[in-house]
């Protein structure tokens, strides 16, 4: 299809016409103004404008990890693009798709540090999976759509495409589809059978095998086949803190979550695994503790479709690069073959040893001694009353872990989350994107006051542009996790980590100071504020957020600050030194 | 112990390219001790020629991550016995009457040239491996050393086979 003499930025809408972007996120401003004339008469592709560049790029996120499909979000040069900087340091990390359009000066003021110019290709290259400065109008085209390609195939990852106005307003000749001219970009999907009998020999003679199942697992779209294997072997699971919802977590195989805040026994079954199934995944720091240490006695089999992964951290005794569902499909009828040859271990004694585990230390907590709520009891019931078709979008904090521990996951994509960044302030612009991607979803963010406070500004966005998302703030007054810290490793000395929100003021009364009041600010920007702080009322709070269907709604969970996230392992140590609950060090049989 | 491997890396010949590269090095913490780039015989490929000090296992890291760039084409490792490996050295020597034949008996016997003649210096040109411009660099010290410069080393694999050719290929792969 070739169209003659139209402008770049025409050409720019076209093309996210053409790959299928429904929805961008995003700000106009002067140098990528001349893409919203085109965008204001496009019926395919609704823009939606936010509040500020961060909650573009984090709702893109929501909504490629809740669709699968990429994310996008456009900002204008300078600021703009520099605001998305943080979010797409994010997608970087959890390997997120969306492709981040922005504009920059015209080509003849580059340079020059001119008004709003920021070398945003140059800031994002270490961040991003690939950039584009497009020079020419005629370029566009091609620019979108490996951007798209890049973003969205091997391992997915953030695409910047930077804009210089005049290019935006010069005439091209628009034609579709236009060449891919990737070379360099060949990512290997089929793994190599050979690697794959190796590890279907490894898996079928293990004796403490464990399945290490990462955020590749969702990417690949594999869990189907994920519960294939693991079925058929009957190997116990653990899924990372990217990878919950990859796996059922009522299935009797999921031990839970692995790393600094996983439970008891996916933590000591990794360290005392004879095997290790690592599959799309990265032996981050917070899933290992002390590298060193980790698995010593495991052989390793790793499957990833970066080849960069794989032996980074941990040296991998069978190496498989691949796309995790291709390596899935591949392995299950290599298992099948071994069992048919007779080659299957016992893993009796294994589960004894893993129930045992799970028995004695369970995921847990204690009700507070002051009588405050439990924000883990708020967040349990908000599991269970919601269900799991719901999707839930966490900030970054104890309220993250306590979401990741306490809610049950049983699909996938229900679970979002800024795992290897850890930024604060990702779940109500998140939670927006996914309610976006998916409008029949519920969608749920489940915040801390803390993270609350740096996004909420999108719930504007929400209001006006009618994404009826709940939010519960999981409100304890405090840094949470960051005041956990200073109880445990600073002497209880609380330096900068109360934020006030419902402080007992300091010339006596017993009514609360709330800065800011949660309920008021809700309504202030559209919302229905609802608030809880008891036990009693939780059930009763939750229900009436979930009748309100019309607006977004807000519930202010007061809570105690005293709640700590256990099990840990404290930064640095060895997953060896996990603690089920504070100085309660588990002991093991046959510790070797 | 760090050991030193000579990475021939075939790129897309675009903006930003080496920037991309040199930038990987830094922030994954690999030490570049020499870099080189330059046309190729394909006008759309550059090729770059880095020297990296590396760690035991690291260098497998390195090319790998380097693979992950899009705009990278091909990487060889180049090992020394089988490559024509060479740096340019120019060189400001201080010669007058009275040591100027000395210093011209040096550049003939390492094979030198001289590039610029003045009644105060001369101005020598070598090419060659690395421990060979050392070993002129050190006989030329005594006269005093005006100034110098070195350019990164250039290296290409020893043999008919061409490493751009293989690059131009289509994307091919067996499983």
């Amino acid at each position: 299809m070739t169209e003659s003499s139209i402008t770049g930025a025409q050409a720019l809408v076209r093309s996210l016409e053409e790959v299928g972007a429904d929805v961008v996120f995003g700000i106009p401003g002067g140098a990528i103004l001349p893409a919203y004339d085109p965008l204001y008469d496009s019926t395919k592709v609704r823009h939606i404008l936010v509040r500020h560049e961060q909650g573009a790029g984090h709702a893109a996120e929501g909504y490629a990890q809740a669709s699968g499909r990429v994310g996008v979000c456009m900002a204008t040069s300078g600021p703009g693009a520099t605001n998305l900087v943080t979010p797409i340091a994010d997608a970087f990390l959890d390997s997120v798709p969306i492709v981040a359009i922005t504009g920059q000066v015209p080509r003849p003021a580059i340079g020059t540090d001119a008004f709003q110019e920021a070398d945003i290709s140059g800031i994002t290259l270490p961040i991003t999976k690939h950039n584009f400065l497009v020079q020419r109008a005629q370029d566009i085209p091609q620019a979108i759509a490996e951007a798209f390609h890049l973003a969205g195939t091997g391992r997915p990852g953030p695409v910047l495409v930077d804009l210089p106005k005049d290019v935006l307003q010069e005439r091209m000749t628009f034609s579709w589809p236009p060449k891919l001219d990737l070379p360099g970009y060949r990512p290997v999907t089929r793994p190599h059978g050979k690697q794959v009998r190796e590890a279907a020999r490894l898996l079928s003679s293990a004796r403490r095998p464990v399945l290490y199942v990462g955020g590749g697992v969702l990417k690949a779209r594999a869990s189907a086949e994920l519960r294939r294997l693991a079925e058929l072997t009957g190997i116990p699971v653990v899924t990372t803190l990217m990878a919950r919802g990859a796996f059922p977590d009522s299935h009797q195989q999921h031990l839970g979550m692995p790393g600094m805040h996983g439970s008891v026994s996916a933590v000591t079954a990794l360290q005392k695994a004879d095997l290790l199934i690592a599959l799309g995944t990265r032996f981050d720091d917070r899933v290992t503790g002390k590298l060193d240490t980790f698995a010593p006695n495991a052989t390793v089999i790793h499957a990833d479709i970066d080849p960069a992964e794989i032996g980074k951290n941990r040296l991998a005794d069978v190496p498989i690069v691949g796309d995790v569902r291709e390596v899935l499909r591949e392995l299950i009828p290599a298992v099948e073959a071994e069992y048919a040859a007779g080659n299957r271990a016992d893993l009796t004694g294994w589960w004894r040893q893993l129930d045992q585990w799970r028995e004695t230390y369970p995921l847990g907590y204690t009700e507070p001694p002051d009588g405050a709520l439990a924000p883990q009891y708020v967040i349990e019931r908000l599991g269970k009353i919601a269900g799991p078709e719901t999707i839930f979008a966490a900030g970054v904090g104890q309220h993250q872990m306590w979401a990741a521990q306490f809610i049950s996951y049983e699909n996938p994509y229900t679970w979002l989350n800024s795992g290897g960044l850890g930024t604060m302030g990702y779940a109500v612009p998140a939670a927006m994107g996914a309610k976006v991607a998916c409008p029949d979803k519920l969608v749920w963010a489940i915040d801390g006051d803390g993270c609350f406070q740096m996004t909420n500004q999108e719930l504007a966005t929400c209001a006006v542009e009618g994404i009826p998302i709940k939010v519960a703030v999981i409100n304890n007054g405090n840094l949470g996790m960051v005041r956990q810290w200073q109880t445990l490793f600073y002497d209880e000395r609380y330096s900068q980590t109360e934020l006030g929100t419902h402080a007992t003021p300091a010339s006596g009364g017993t009514a609360k100071r709330r800065i800011p009041d949660f309920v008021q600010l809700a309504e202030a920007l559209g919302c229905a504020g609802l608030r809880c702080e008891t036990k009693d009322d939780v059930d009763e709070t939750i229900n009436k957020a979930m009748a309100i269907n019309d607006m977004p709604v807000v519930v202010d969970f007061t809570v105690g600050k005293d709640a700590m996230v256990w099990p840990m392992v404290a930064a640095g140590a060895s997953n060896d030194e996990i603690q089920a609950a504070r100085d309660i060090r588990p002991e093991f049989e046959g510790d070797d | 112990m760090a050991t030193t491997h000579t990475l021939s890396v075939l790129v897309e010949n675009k903006p930003g390219v080496l920037a991309r590269v040199s930038g990987l090095f830094s922030r994954r913490g690999f030490n570049i001790e020499s870099l080189a780039v330059g046309p190729t015989e394909h006008e759309e490929i550059s090729r770059i020629t880095i020297l990296v000090s590396v760690e035991g296992s690291a260098l497998e890291q390195v090319t790998k991550q380097l693979n992950k760039l899009v705009n990278v084409l091909k990487i060889v490792e180049l090992e020394e016995k089988h490559a024509v490996q060479r740096e340019l050295l120019l060189v400001k020597v201080r010669a007058d009457e009275s040591t100027r034949r000395d210093v011209l008996q040096i550049v003939e016997l390492f094979k030198a040239k001289v590039a610029d003649v003045g009644p105060e210096a001369v101005t020598i040109e070598m090419t060659g491996r690395p421990d060979k411009l050392n070993a002129i660099l050190k006989m030329l010290e005594p006269y005093g050393i005006r100034e110098m410069v070195q350019s990164g080393m250039v290296a290409l694999g020893r043999g008919p086979r061409s490493m751009t050719q293989a690059a131009l290929r289509p994307a091919e792969r067996s499983a």
